[in-house]
């Protein structure tokens, strides 16, 4: 594995000691079989203790992982017959967003997603998937297109966040994002949402307003990254392991706080170890929200999509003197 | 280097400064921050808090904003019982809450009810950027969108002062997520007709921006407000580059394409009533 975690050390060192073991054992005539079978029941234990235990900031690095799969590895994994579409029909098309028309198990739907790059050329080209105002607007085209022939509309969030530059500002990135929070809060059709990696504030909520919220279990959502909440709250951007445990940001966090309806198991050691594996999983949730949906009348699908959002928050009424 | 950056802005953030510039009004004089005039604090007031000398707009808070702008005696608060939790267990949370709410005589950061302007009925909502820099938590989502559901129920229209620095940290997701609470009320307001005026002032920025303050069927702002997504350092580190003076402030915006208009303090009640009765009389035909 080229890239490996901090928190994940022991288990990558002691999987190819185990390796090195094999190795020696077909190459030669020593016969290390018992050692090697005491090594890989350790390796199991190993395995459920260090990824069993992953604390906030070990999944932060986990969303972030080099390999972790985008959203265009889960479209061609879960879906049939995708076709991408391009462009917002305003300025230019932009590639941290990518969506088009596919089929899911038969069922036409649109897809949607935030799409990081897999190298640094691929990063440039898709600006390491922080969308700019015309991304938002592409979604919202294609998301408007889906409704007007009854398709339901999946996404896929993974973003750092919306780019903050200068020309995303000048063409409106807050209305950009504003419009589509309350143009799919009205979509006729079903909304389902995943997190796949990070969930970064207003650039995520921009495609992830719905019927149902999905989070891979080692995926993030938060109103800041934990290096920003570190820099604000105590002035030093060191400390965004701390924030990352005060901020609440993992899927469980969020299950508590009633902002998403589920967390996905991922595979043990992340969503990278076993693409396909993972896909099914994330598509048996995409399955039961559309069986669960489908039958909605439109009244009842938007009523109940403001009863979900209606009661988010941590409120209280006192009696005033 | 990256430390280098977080080091800088520790200057940017010198607490004293604001509280300084905040301590000047409640005196009996008066430092025109911008043209750097003297003046009696009851000489501003008496212009809606602009400078008489270059037009400068002070910030109003939420109480003085309805006191000039709705008729005498016509407003009704709504939902002033509504206080903050805890949910991330921060510590010393509440105690600014609390701390701010005596400050400021109000619950939370923004004020809402209903009242009318030269007799035209609306419903209202301003924040304050007194109360935790007119952050938007928990309640300020709540408060909102039930003013949005009132205005809703009550078919009346709804005007909305924003001044805020965007979502309160301390409530972690749980604020991020009031920007998508307001904006399916609006949505839901949208769809059975109603009349949504924004009317953003100084400041505006990140998820305030990037939700209500956005959607009004008519987008207005005060002059030189700061009104952007993400912050100007921010966007300097990122870029490279240094931005212009007018950057994110009002003009900028007006001259994107961005804004309706940009409307100084003295034409507010005027402009904000035109609109009402053309909207009255729209209904009328209707």
């Amino acid at each position: 594995m080229k890239h490996v975690l901090p928190f994940e050390k022991p288990v990558v060192e002691l999987r190819q000691k185990i390796a090195e073991l094999k190795n020696f054992t077909s190459e030669s005539d020593v016969d290390l079989t018992e050692e090697i079978a005491t090594l890989e029941s350790r390796l199991e234990r190993l395995e459920q203790e260090v990824y069993g235990n992953m604390t906030p900031w070990d999944r932060v690095q986990m969303a972030r992982h080099a390999e972790r799969p985008t959203t265009l590895d889960y479209i061609n994994q879960i879906f049939t017959d995708f076709l991408e579409m391009h462009g917002d029909r305003y300025y230019g098309d932009d590639e941290a967003i990518v969506g088009g028309i596919a089929k899911f198990q038969g069922q036409p739907v649109t897809v949607i997603g935030h799409q990081r790059g897999k190298d640094t050329k691929d990063n440039l080209r898709r600006n390491f998937g922080m969308p700019h105002p015309e991304g938002y607007r592409k979604a919202l085209r294609l998301m408007k297109q889906a409704e007007k022939f009854n398709r339901p509309i999946i996404t896929f969030i993974d973003t750092k966040g919306a780019y903050p530059g200068k020309a995303a500002e000048e063409r409106g990135q807050s209305e950009a994002i504003a419009k589509n929070l309350r143009e799919m809060a009205g979509l006729t059709v079903p909304v389902i949402c995943v997190v796949i990696g990070e969930g970064g504030s207003g650039g995520a909520l921009g495609i992830s307003v719905g019927d149902r919220l999905y989070m891979l279990e080692n995926s993030t959502y938060s109103v800041i990254s934990p290096e920003g909440a570190a820099a604000l709250l105590w002035k030093d951007s060191n400390l965004a392991q701390k924030a990352a445990e005060s901020m609440k940001i993992t899927s469980y966090d969020l299950k508590e706080l009633e902002v998403i309806d589920e967390v996905i198991d991922e595979i043990q050691g992340g969503a990278h170890r076993d693409l396909e594996k993972q896909s099914e999983s994330i598509a048996y949730y995409i399955k039961r929200s559309l069986t669960e949906l489908n039958g909605l009348m439109t009244d009842e699908l938007l009523d109940k999509r403001w009863e979900k959002y209606k009661k988010i928050g941590a409120v209280t009424s006192v009696v005033q003197s | 280097m990256i430390k280098d950056i977080f080091n800088k802005k520790r200057k940017y953030a010198t607490i004293t400064k604001q509280e300084e510039h905040e301590d000047v009004p409640e005196g009996l004089m008066v430092k025109c921050p911008s043209c750097r005039k003297i003046y009696y604090r009851k000489e501003i007031e008496k212009n809606l808090l602009t400078c008489p000398n270059c037009d400068y707009h002070h910030q109003m808070s939420a109480p003085e904003r309805i006191g000039h702008l709705l008729d005498e005696g016509s407003f009704e608060e709504w939902d002033q019982d509504l206080v903050s939790e805890n949910p991330l267990q921060f510590p010393d949370y509440l105690k600014k809450i609390e701390k701010d709410q005596k400050k400021t005589g109000i619950n939370e950061g923004v004020v809402t009810g209903k009242g009318t302007i030269n007799g035209n009925l609306t419903a209202i909502a301003v924040m304050d950027a007194r109360f935790r820099m007119g952050s938007m938590g928990s309640v300020v989502g709540e408060k909102i969108a039930r003013a949005i559901e009132r205005a809703n129920e009550l078919q009346i229209p709804l005007i909305l002062f924003t001044a805020s620095g965007g979502a309160r940290m301390q409530e972690g997701v749980l604020s991020l997520m009031q920007m998508t609470k307001t904006s399916v009320a609006l949505e839901r307001f949208d769809r059975s007709g109603g009349l949504f005026i924004s009317y953003m002032t100084n400041p505006t920025t990140g998820g305030v921006s990037a939700s209500f303050a956005s959607l009004g069927d008519y987008n207005f702002a005060e002059p030189q407000a700061l009104i952007g997504f993400a912050g100007r350092r921010i966007i300097e580190q990122t870029i490279r580059e240094k931005l212009p003076d007018d950057f994110q402030t009002a003009e900028f915006l007006f001259k994107h394409g961005q804004l309706d208009r940009v409307i100084p303090r003295h034409e507010m009640k005027g402009t904000l009533s035109t609109i009402l009765e053309i909207h009255q009389i729209g209904d009328g035909i209707k």
